[in-house]
Formats: C-alpha cells, structure tokens, sequence
C-alpha cells in the first residue's frame, strides 16, 4: 500500500486540503475507486476506509494480480466534511457538478480537474455516491446512459439490482458520466445511508466491490457470488408521493414487497397528531427507495416502486 | 392582480407559493402582447427585486400607455430569498438547473414544471439575475449562442452596457432561459450587480431598457429615457482573471474601467505574515465587467474578467 497525494489546494486560513489516494499492486491502471466527493457522505468515506484496510491485507498476502494497480481515493472533500457542510464551503459549489475540471478554471473546477487527471485513465471506476433525495435505497448499482454503458459488467458486483440512469444535462458534469465519455467502465455504488453509518450495507458494498474486482481479473480472492441482478430502467420506477404535507409516518421499508392498496406510509397532522392521509401502493412490486427524514411537504416523492416485480 | 402560479403546502402550517402580479391595460382588447419579468431564482441576488418594484411605479405612473400584459414574478425561490439561500432550502439544488421541470418528478421539479407552463407563450420573459455575493457585474446580458439570431436584436434595446454571446454548454440546457426559448419564448437573462445588495442606478437603467423594449413590441407607449449602446462580445475576447493564491483579494479599480495588458488590478494579500502573494494584473487590454467583490479567495476564484479589444 501507498499512500500518495492526488491534489492539494492552499487554504486562506485552513490546513491544505490534501486529498489521498492509495495504491495497491503495480502495472496497468486497472480501477479506480472513489469514496465521499460530498461532505455528508460519510457512510461512503467509512467504505472505503473498510476496503482500504481489507486490500492491504490482500496485498500483504500477494492477493492482487500481476500487473494490476488499485487506487483508492477515500475522500475529496473533508473540508466541508469536517465542518458539517456538504459542498465547497466557501462557495457551495458541488465538486462531483464540476467534472471533468478545468485546471485554469475556478476553485472546484481546479479540484475536479486534479482528481480527474489522477483516476481518467482506469479501466473500471467505482464511486460510492449519494442521492439528492433523502431516503433509503436497495443497495444497488447504478449506470447512466451514455450509449458506453455495460450492465453485465454491473451485474458482477451482485448487488440485487442494477439501475440504468438516462443522464439529464445536470449528470453531464459528474464522475460518473466523465468516467464514461473516457472510456472508463463506471459504476456508482449506492449503500443504505449517506450521513450515518450502516455497518449492514457497508459491509455488502465493500464486499460487492472485492467481487467485482475478483471477476476482473484485479484480485485474486474468493467471495460468494452474491446476487444475480434484476436491471431496472430508472424511469420505469413508479414514484409514489404526498398529498399533503406534514408528519411522516413510514409503515414499510425499501426491500419490502408490496401489494396494491397496501399503506405505505401515513401523513400526520403537525398540530393535532390524527392521520391526515395514508398513501397506499399504487401497484404491486418492490419497494426500492423510502423517503426517511420526519417531515414531508405536499407533492414530495417519498417512494419508488419496481413494478410487478416480487421476491 | 395577484396570482398564485403554484403552491405547495410545505409540513408545518404553511405552503410554499410562487406568486405574480398581473398588470392589465386599462382597455383589454383580449390580443394583448404579454411580457413576464422574472426574477428570484437565486435567493441570494436582490437587484431584481427593486426593478419589479421600479417598473411597477413607471407602469401606474402613465396607467394609459399600457397596451399588453406585464405579469411581474419576483420570487422565484421564496423560500432561497427568505432564507439567505441560493439553493432551494432543503433541497440542495440550483432551482436554475432543473428547468423545464418534470410534472411527474419529485416536488421541486414538478413545482418548476408548472412554472414553466406559466410563462410559456410570453411574447418576451426577462429572467433577471444578481451575479452571486462574490462578483459585482456590468449591467449584461447573455445569450447562449444557439439564441443570438433572435435575441441579439432584443439584448440591444434593453440598456445594458454590453450583450455577452457564449458558447452552447450541455449542463446549461436545464436553465429556465434554454427551456424557455427552446419552447418558442423569447428570453433574456440580466446579470448585474453583486449578491445580497441592490445597486439603484443599475435598477433604473434595467427599468428603462424594459420599458424601451416595450415599447419596441408594442406593449408601451409611455416616456422611455435614453437608451444606451451595447458592446456586443461576438469577436471580441472574454479574458478571466483567476487567483492563483489563496489569501485576501483588494480590487484597485473601478468596475467598467479600462485596462492596459498588465496593469495592476488588485493584490492577494496574507493577513497572517503581512505579505503579498500575489499581483493581479490584466492578461489582456479591454474594459473590467466583472469585479471580485468579497475578499476571501482560494485558487481558481474569480477575480474578474475583462472584455477585451475596447479602446476608451
């Protein structure tokens, strides 16, 4: 294992924000792996904490295939990170909205463009990312669109379910999609949680990722071979929402099957604590994500459902 | 007359309501011509705020030389401008990067689909913007290149000091203005002024281009002051001065100054050790549009930009 600077940027009046990478074998670039690119993607920086201390026993015990070098970025923006922030903190700009960089261009322009250059040239790329809405996922793999995409190659990680993304022009500047447009193999990595840590679901994505990198060719390693994952289409996902705001009372959770009619979640009133509204499936199927936090306004996608699907 | 556009009711006893005054000709004929003016989308600018006021005052001025329909939006994002926020609070997002929204997407983007809906089919929309707290503007307008034929013509009659043409970028494809003319409705964004604070003589200049081109569709017959000349960029150079320390940045000249090719325009300085670390000078000659107005900077902050090939 090598610990090496990927970036640095001086600070006014902080430390220099270094971002780390580290380095398992030598040789071909052969995958990259990126942890917390935002502030509050802890449970990302913890997996990649768990699967830097588990490639450096693999390393040790000469685990990592001849000519193949891992690098492992675990976190890009710990200044925001350690002050409770989620974006850049003096802009609020979001480096994962930033790629590919520009070197000569504005402050996470310049980060995105360092980092970019250090992970641009793998064969395969694993981000562990977080979505903008707050709730639970299955764990999954998810892809975007771009035409370069391979979900077989996804569906090695064996997490239950792949999800093919068709970008908008807000996804043309992340990690992700970059990877791809490079000729990079990208995959982003959703676990359970995003501002604590889930041990469950941490624990299966540093798993999926030593699977994944054992089918290809990058480690050699045993593991069990997981799931055989169902591809869902993004927009073929049935979003069920609010018609009222208030209190949020979530009656299942994601995983869940889930029959037609059945409640979902209730709506409380804020003042006077009666049910003002109870959501019920509007199909059978999956339940794939759950809104999670207590509050909910009217209008708000609290849930997504793969339809006709069961366990 | 006050006009919900749309309304959510947020979790606690209240809802989130995009509002818009419309302003009727005394004498509708029913084929009006109709103009939106919008504004608010970053919570953080405020000049827009006082042009829908300055405009207003100018329209029940001269009641009679209405002849369309103003429909005056000035909070796009009510919950950003109550809150001090650029975003959209609790969300996360640039409420200008989600257009044309999505009917059946999450609330925000189907509140911003609604929206859309509301101000399609305006004869003219004037998007107003404030820059951001760190940069102070010229009064500007902008055009994505794949606009300029039709919209070059509108950006001179508004009274700014320059109209900037720019290159097509994927990730602007979501701003309200793209959706907009993408959908047929002419629109043009303002940038002026600096974030959290209204400039008034860029307010009144602003005021009387949008009456001038009102005038120009029909839609005013009142008194319009004088209009100025825009520089327009089209062949002429956009030169950016970025830091290269982090540090305090103290601007030595004016905004809409001109500059000679490495004149000294401001210095980085470190407060802890007394030194300058960096002299920042023009990489090209040509007129300040842009000015670094808050003090703290990184590496690869803005520190200005400079339209060049304008002699004084």
């Amino acid at each position: 294992m090598r610990k090496t600077e990927v970036y640095s940027m001086g600070s006014p009046y902080r430390e220099t924000l270094k971002i780390s990478g580290y380095r398992f074998g030598h040789g071909q670039k052969a995958a990259c792996i990126v942890g917390s690119i935002r502030g509050n993607e802890v449970q990302q920086l913890y997996v990649c904490s768990q699967l830097v201390k588990k490639l450096k026993e693999l390393e040790a015990s000469h685990y990592i295939a001849r000519d193949k070098e891992i690098l492992v970025i675990p976190s890009v923006n710990h200044h925001a990170m350690n002050i409770g922030k989620r974006f850049w903190p003096v802009d609020n700009t979001d480096i994962n909205r930033m790629f590919p960089g520009y070197d000569l261009g504005e402050t996470t322009q310049r980060i995105a463009a360092g980092v970019f250059e250090e992970v641009k040239d793998y064969e395969y790329g694993i981000q562990f990312a977080s979505f903008y809405l707050p709730g639970d996922f299955i764990p999954h793999v998810r892809m975007m669109d771009t035409g370069r995409q391979n979900t077989s190659l996804a569906g090695l990680f064996g997490l239950p379910y792949v999800v093919v993304r068709k970008p908008k022009p807000i996804d043309t500047t992340t990690l992700n999609y970059n990877w791809q447009i490079w000729n990079t193999n990208a995959f982003s990595v959703y676990t359970t949680e995003t501002d604590l840590i889930d041990e469950v679901s941490a624990r299966q994505a540093v798993a999926a990722v030593l699977r994944f990198l054992t089918r290809m060719g990058i480690l050699k390693y045993h593991s069990h071979n997981g799931y055989i994952a169902t591809v869902v289409k993004e927009e073929e996902l049935t979003s069920v929402r609010t018609d009222v705001g208030g209190i949020y009372r979530r009656l299942r959770n994601p995983g869940d099957e889930v029959h037609l009619g059945e409640p979902l979640a209730e709506i409380v009133h804020p003042y006077e604590g009666y049910v003002i509204s109870t959501i019920h499936s509007p199909t059978e199927g999956i339940l794939f994500f759950m809104h999670k936090k207590p509050l909910v306004t009217e209008n708000e996608v609290i849930c997504k459902i793969i339809r006709r699907l069961h366990e | 007359m006050i006009e919900t556009v749309v309304s959510m009711e947020l979790p606690v006893d209240e809802s989130l309501r995009i509002q818009k005054n419309r302003i009727m000709p005394l004498n509708p004929t029913g084929k009006e011509k109709r103009v939106a003016i919008v504004t608010g989308t970053h919570g953080d600018e405020l000049e827009g705020q006082f042009v829908c006021y300055e405009l207003q005052r100018r329209l029940k001025a001269e009641p009679g030389a209405l002849k369309g329909i103003v429909d005056v939006y000035p909070a796009l994002n009510p919950l950003g401008i109550d809150s001090i926020t650029r975003g959209i609070p609790m969300f996360d997002l640039d409420m200008n990067r989600i257009f044309p929204g999505n009917a059946d997407g999450p609330m925000m983007e189907s509140l911003v689909s609604r929206l859309t809906e509301d101000l399609k089919g305006a004869d003219l929309c004037v998007d107003i913007h404030a820059s951001n707290i760190f940069l102070m503007e010229l009064p500007q307008v902008r055009i994505n290149e794949v606009t300029a034929e039709t919209l070059v013509p509108l950006g001179k009659k508004i009274n700014v000091d320059f109209v900037w043409i720019h290159g097509a970028s994927t990730v602007l494809e979501s701003t309200l203005a793209y959706s907009l003319n993408q959908a047929g409705t002419p629109t043009l964004v303002v940038e002026m002024g600096v974030g959290m604070r209204i400039t008034k003589e860029y307010g009144y200049q602003l005021t009387e281009g949008i009456l001038n081109v009102m005038k120009e569709l029909g839609v005013w017959q009142g008194s319009v002051g004088e209009i100025r000349t825009p520089i327009v960029s089209e062949d002429r150079k956009v030169g950016y001065l970025n830091a290269e320390k982090a540090g305090i940045y103290v601007p030595r000249i004016q905004i809409g100054t001109y500059v000679k090719e490495g004149e000294l325009l401001g210095e980085i300085l470190n407060p802890l050790t007394g030194n300058v670390e960096q002299a920042v000078t023009a990489p090209i000659k040509g007129m300040v549009f842009t000015r670094r107005e808050y003090p703290v900077v990184y590496s690869g902050s803005l520190l200005g930009r400079i339209l060049g090939g304008i002699e004084e």
